[in-house]
């Protein structure tokens, strides 16, 4: 499978982003073009995706990604993700398309109060997402999980419709380690181009400065399915 | 000018470990009797007198609360 290597994939900053670097860093690693996108500006310079990146965005003021799912980049990343746009959002990126009504659910304070940082094993359990198609189903990955508002929730028909439609993309092996419901680690829309999950694949694109490079797959699967529109 | 108080809670169904680490709290203090707590936030407004209930209800709960996980109510004072 050749990758779509001109696929521009735009990256926001937000005040108190942290892993926007990363994350552009990951999409060259993939071959793609990273586009740096500015939180205040609606235009999206064209791109054929978005990555929403980890971090505290505003502080994490009111709450997580409260703030930053009002911002004019968030109006235009909706607008773009309705017409079919792949959108990942990665922690924070999940916690704001959960604010921004993008994904059903929130994420609340981890169960023990405690801030986690650790390498985190996920299976993968939707390989059609925009974002999945590289991985096999049922595939362990190694990802680093940093967050203190990462135990995800929903209310009971949403949960269910979630698993029963297999929009749980990612699970954590094991006990959630921050009790999130079903142990889900990231979730997608009903298309499957809207995908956010907790863990941070853009930090594990390289073994010499992540625990495993399998958060590769998931940049490289959206310049697949680019290349193929 | 008027004021507007909204207060906002996790729902019922929501687990809240910050309420339950305050209640465990407590008997610490030589307090008994507090067989639950439940922590939310608490939101201060003035606002003009143009802003009607039907406007603070928006603010409450498009920004303020988050539906998916909390309740909220709004009092004027």
């Amino acid at each position: 499978m050749t990758s779509f290597s001109s696929g521009r994939i735009g990256v926001i900053t937000f005040p108190g982003s942290l892993d926007d670097v990363d994350a552009a860093r990951a999409v060259r690693y993939a071959d793609g073009v990273p586009v740096a996108l500015w939180h205040a500006e609606d235009d999206l310079r064209g791109v054929d995706a978005v990555v929403i990146p980890g971090g505290f965005s505003y502080g994490d003021y009111l709450r997580a990604g409260a703030i930053a799912s009002h911002q004019p980049v968030l109006r235009a990343v909706i607008d773009a993700a309705r017409g079919g746009m792949p959108v990942l959002g990665i922690c924070n990126g999940f916690q704001i398309l959960c604010e921004a009504g993008l994904l059903p659910g929130a994420m609340v304070r981890n169960s023990e109060l405690r801030f986690l940082c650790k390498d985190q094993w996920l299976t993968v359990e939707n390989t059609t997402t925009a974002w999945t198609t590289r991985y096999s189903g049922g595939e362990e990955i190694l990802v680093p999980l940093k967050n203190i508002d990462g135990r995800y929730v929903a209310d009971a028909s949403t949960l269910a419709e979630l698993e029963a439609s297999g929009r749980v993309v990612f699970r954590y092996v094991g006990a959630a380690p921050n009790g999130a419901m079903n142990a889900v680690a990231g979730i997608c829309s009903p298309d499957g181009r809207v995908v956010g999950l907790m863990p941070h694949p853009e930090h594990a694109i390289d073994p010499l400065t992540g625990p495993s490079d399998h958060g590769l797959a998931m940049f490289r699967s959206v310049l697949d399915v680019l290349a193929r529109m | 000018m008027p004021r507007v108080v909204v207060d906002v809670v996790p729902k019922p169904e929501i687990l809240d470990p910050q309420g339950q680490a305050i209640a465990r709290a407590l008997p610490r203090l030589g307090i008994g009797g507090v067989r639950e707590v439940r922590q939310g936030k608490h939101f201060e407004l003035s606002v003009d007198d143009a802003v009607d209930d039907a406007t603070l209800h928006r603010i409450a709960g498009e920004l303020l609360a988050n539906p998916v996980i909390e309740d909220w109510t709004v009092r004027r004072l």
